[in-house]
């Protein structure tokens, strides 16, 4: 196996040269012969009742084609939530229909109650400014307490903006807060994780075609999962059968969730590109992005941890409530429930864990996952109330973690938060953060920073995260509608090379590049001979896609046994030409030979002659070389982490600078590192940029107030550090073929606590007794919050 | 409707535009050099940026018939002759400095502007630079390696792979 490109070879990524010379194709790239252009009308106000829509002018202007309105799809489906979350005294949770456009109301700032369909993007923005809507303003609906005790409702006909009231275990609630009650200490924290706008570089496209000659649809769209997508709009929408819509993720510029989902955008332009009989293309601004893609977190949580005298874990009892905004997202009610509740216990062999959530609807846009989703959620809010209550007990805080995390022989381990880890070293990951990042030379480093006037604060974080978000029996036990398994075809072409088809979308992660070292590796063969295929429901058998750091360990993992599948039929054809039996066949570096002699035949002829069978035994073996495979874990994988940081602040301005950050993780066995470390880093950027940057602000009366690059601070290149990033640590998982983790969430999940624990702990080292402040820690509110202790 | 003349990638083309078409509009959609990217609306993130007579120039903020007669260079034009990636191009693959590709055109041709006017600059000063430039999934770490390593300095030492 040549090393460069074989499983942990660091091989640079082929997709970089189309993008590097500009030769990438994005939704927004692709044109098509007749093309025409599709602009929403979109609600100014956060909650108001449309009274009537005038489209009489807008028709009239030049170019339009068609308007269309929330009354042209009042017949056909809304979009689903794709989880059932139960409330605690078991009634299903609320489920308001989400129309294709408004209809009756606006509930959100950017809810598009319209949309004109015009021979140019222009054109069609002018009309939709034509358009006479008399749309009357409600007061909004936009602080969650007063959502909860309010009797002014998002959605009318439910009665209550509650969505549900969940509680995670019942059954330990009692156990919980006895323990809470009895215990020697217990530490409280009320805090805010930040609504953040995941702001992927490209915005949102989607361009429909239709074909009324076959009745069918072609539907391009920056999507993380295509099949998905067409579920969605085939089952639920638009009634569409799957065998008549094709829906194509091209190249994709980034998701981190927020193309996860099935908007309504997407169901119009099908549904136009129908009635007129051309393409139409519909490309969101940047505004819109902010309007109307699903954003991430937005929690409010008060959390308990109640503590023996010798610093033992006794319990964590939290009340959270989380934003889902006016209308149910597709896995919005899993994020802050079961990617969430389920990791309360984090690295600790804690005996009780409760958890309340309460999903709260409001006038604003709505909330799904977002990088790491539910996990950084339940990661802030454990290891921000571990490091306050260190403090209060006078503890070291790496101590009291240790203290308290679970030991390397305790595996498989048993979580009191219900989940059962199958491996890791949380105390050699923290030896390992402690090298990596030179603990040892923190107090010199104080000492230096001290001499310039600012103030050093180090700050520790323990992670663990459930990933390659699967198995099927467990997410349905859990409320999950839908499987969560993957597939892959491995085509062998008969000259030789491969063609894989997997259901996971690339759009950053460089499976294009890290999928055929798998198969090479497997093979014996050259990676270069290997391509993968994916965003195309045409082309590929399945797949529930890229989300939930689930690709490689489960679209990967589907990709081993279609391999596997495709080995065991190349030794029999093998076998048929050496005149040998299958069983005497090994392949060895691309060649099958027959055990123990120099009869052998490569991998290029047995591809050959499963096409050319001339003298095949057709009752033992069929022509052709292609499988496929569909692979469904028993588990979810459990990436680990500890991380730590140094942040300079400046008492006299409140400003915050990141001078070091290390991050040590588990993610099981690495196939790429290059690629792996290049995730860890994008995580860290987007978690310390809502630690330290960004903050997602509606008005009272709902009105967006960050809804642009002047208004929302996105991390640029100098407000971050280079990062030590290390996985030397990985402890393979123990239930898939690959044994990987998965590490597209990590970064984005330990980091904003380091981030907060370093501010608390350099507030503290100038004397100023400040145990917490909230995400994000701009200068202002460091400088208050100094100012007011 | 007025007649633009300009050289692009060192090829003289003419259309016809608007007086509100902008040149990114004119690259892309007449052009059909897509390879220059829109990712806002308030010239804040780079993604559309190139040359103008040598010149970094956001094309989201300029006018195609502003552009008259004008040398413009974007990231189509930017490999080597016979087609391999340029030093700049190729730092970025070798550093990993791009994941989704997105804001990566717009990363090179700033880069190709910083290194000629500043050949070797300093950690900062290519911080600094990239101000205009937002990446959301590098994190900037491999952005700044890569910018480094193509202005011909030793970025072994900065942090794993
Ligand atoms: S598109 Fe020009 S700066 Fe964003
Ligand atoms: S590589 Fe995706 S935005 Fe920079």
């Amino acid at each position: 196996m040549p090393k460069d490109s074989g499983i942990g070879a660091a091989t640079l990524r082929r997709e970089d040269v189309r993008f590097l010379t500009g030769k990438g194709q994005y939704s927004d790239d692709i044109n098509l012969f007749g093309q025409v252009a599709a602009v929403f009308a979109r609600s100014t106000v956060a909650n108001g009742k449309i009274n009537s829509i005038d489209t009489t002018t807008a028709a009239a202007m030049p170019g339009v084609l068609a308007i269309f309105t929330g009354e042209d799809f009042a017949e056909v489906g809304g979009n689903p939530a794709g989880w059932l979350i139960n409330s605690r005294d078991g009634t299903p949770m609320h489920e308001p229909k989400r129309p294709v456009l408004a209809h009756g109301k606006v509930r959100h700032v950017g809810d598009a109650y319209a949309a004109v369909i015009a021979e140019t993007a222009e054109q069609a923005q002018n009309a939709v400014e034509a358009i006479e809507a008399d749309i009357e303003e409600l007061p909004a609906v936009v602080n969650m307490k007063d959502a909860l005790s309010g009797s002014n409702f998002v959605h009318d006909e439910i009665g209550t903006n509650q969505c549900f009231d969940w509680g995670w275990i019942e059954d330990n609630r009692a156990a919980t807060d006895a323990a809470i009650k009895g215990a020697h200490h217990v530490t409280t924290l009320e805090l805010v994780n930040n609504r953040l706008v995941p702001n992927a570089m490209e915005p949102r496209c989607s361009m429909a075609q239709y074909n009324s000659a076959t009745d069918e649809y072609v539907l391009h769209t920056t999507s993380q999962n295509p099949h998905l997508t067409r579920l969605l709009i085939s089952a639920f929408v638009l009634g569409i059968p799957e065998n008549k819509l094709t829906v194509i993720a091209p190249d994709v510029g980034g998701g981190f969730g927020s193309k996860i989902y099935h908007y309504g955008e997407e169901a119009l332009v099908l549904a136009a590109a129908k009635k007129l009989g051309r393409p139409v293309k519909w490309t969101a601004n940047r505004t819109e992005a902010f309007l109307t893609d699903a954003h991430g977190r937005d929690h409010v949580t008060k959390i308990e941890l109640a503590l023996d005298a010798e610093g033992n874990f006794l319990a964590f009892r939290t009340e959270t409530m989380a934003n889902v905004g006016a209308y149910l997202s597709n896995f919005s009610t899993a994020t802050p429930t079961f990617l969430h509740g389920t990791l309360m216990a984090g690295n600790y062999t804690v005996p009780n864990v409760y958890v309340n959530v309460k999903a709260v609807f409001t006038n604003t846009a709505p909330v799904d996952a977002y990088r790491g989703a539910g996990r950084p959620e339940a990661t802030y809010s454990l290891e921000r109330v571990i490091d306050k209550a260190a403090r209060e007990l006078g503890m070291d805080p790496i101590a009291l973690r240790r203290k308290n995390f679970v030991k390397p022989d305790q595996y498989p381990f048993a979580s009191a938060a219900g989940l059962e880890y199958d491996s890791g070293n949380y105390d050699a990951l923290m030896d390992k953060m402690e090298e990596v990042a030179d603990l040892a030379g923190f107090a010199a480093r104080r000492k230096e920073s001290e001499a310039k006037g600012l103030l050093r604060g180090f700050g520790v974080n323990a992670y663990i995260e459930a990933c390659g978000i699967a198995p099927s029996n467990l997410v349905g036990v859990l409320g999950s509608r839908v499987g969560l398994y993957d597939a892959a075809t491995v085509r062998v072409n008969a000259t030789g090379n491969l063609s894989v088809m997997v259901g996971a979308h690339s759009h950053g992660q460089g499976h294009e590049t890290a999928f055929p070292q798998v198969v090479a590796e497997m093979l014996g063969i050259d990676a270069s001979v290997i391509d993968i295929v994916h965003g195309d429901t045409s082309k590929i058998p399945f797949g529930m896609g890229t989300y939930g750091s689930r690709s490689l360990a489960v679209c990967g993992s589907a990709v081993v046994r279609a391999t596997e599948k495709i080995i065991n039929k190349a030794k029999k054809i093998a076998a048929h030409m050496l005149e040998a039996s299958d069983a005497d066949i090994e392949l060895k570096e691309g060649v099958f030979s027959v055990a123990g002699t120099d009869r052998s035949v490569s991998f290029g002829e047995v591809a050959l002659k499963a096409y050319i069978p001339h003298d095949f035994p057709l009752e033992d073996i069929e022509p052709g070389l292609e499988e496929t495979a569909f692979y469904d874990p028993a588990n979810f994988t459990y990436p680990s982490g500890a991380y730590c940081c140094e942040v300079e602040l400046d008492p006299e301005t409140g400003k915050v600078r990141v001078d070091r950050f290390a991050a040590v993780d588990d993610f099981g066995n690495v196939i790429n590192p290059m690629i792996v470390t290049g995730q860890v880093h994008g995580g860290l950027g987007q978690g310390i940029g809502q630690a330290l940057l960004e903050n997602t602000t509606y008005d009272e009366n709902g009105q967006l107030l960050s809804a642009s690059y002047m208004d929302y601070t996105m991390p640029r290149a100098d407000d971050l550090p280079f990062y030590a990033v290390d996985h030397s640590q990985g402890n393979p998982c123990t239930h898939n073929p690959l044994g990987v983790k998965g590490c597209g969430e990590a970064g984005a999940i330990g980091s904003p606590p380091t981030i907060v624990n370093a501010v608390i702990d350099a507030m503290q080292s100038g004397g100023k007794n400040v145990t917490h402040i909230d995400m994000p820690v701009t200068p202002h509110r460091v400088w208050s919050a100094m100012q007011n202790v | 409707m007025t007649n633009v003349t300009m050289t692009i990638n060192g090829k003289a083309v003419s259309g016809e535009v608007e007086g509100n078409t902008l040149l990114s509009s004119f690259l892309r959609d007449d052009q059909r050099l897509t390879g220059t990217h829109i990712g806002c609306d308030t010239s804040q993130c780079g993604a559309c940026l190139v040359h103008v007579n040598g010149r970094a120039v956001k094309s989201c903020t300029m006018f195609a018939a502003e552009a008259d007669g004008a040398e413009v260079a974007t990231i189509e034009g930017q490999a080597n002759a016979d087609g391999s990636l340029n030093v700049i191009q190729q730092a970025f693959q070798d550093h990993h400095g791009l994941q989704c590709g997105f804001c990566t055109p717009g990363m090179v041709m700033t880069t190709a502007a910083l290194l000629k006017d500043n050949p070797k600059p300093t950690e900062a000063e290519v911080r600094a630079y990239l101000e205009g430039n937002i990446c959301r999934c590098t994190g900037y770490h491999n952005i700044v390696k890569a910018i480094m390593a193509a202005s011909g300095q030793d970025v072994s030492a900065i942090a794993a792979e």
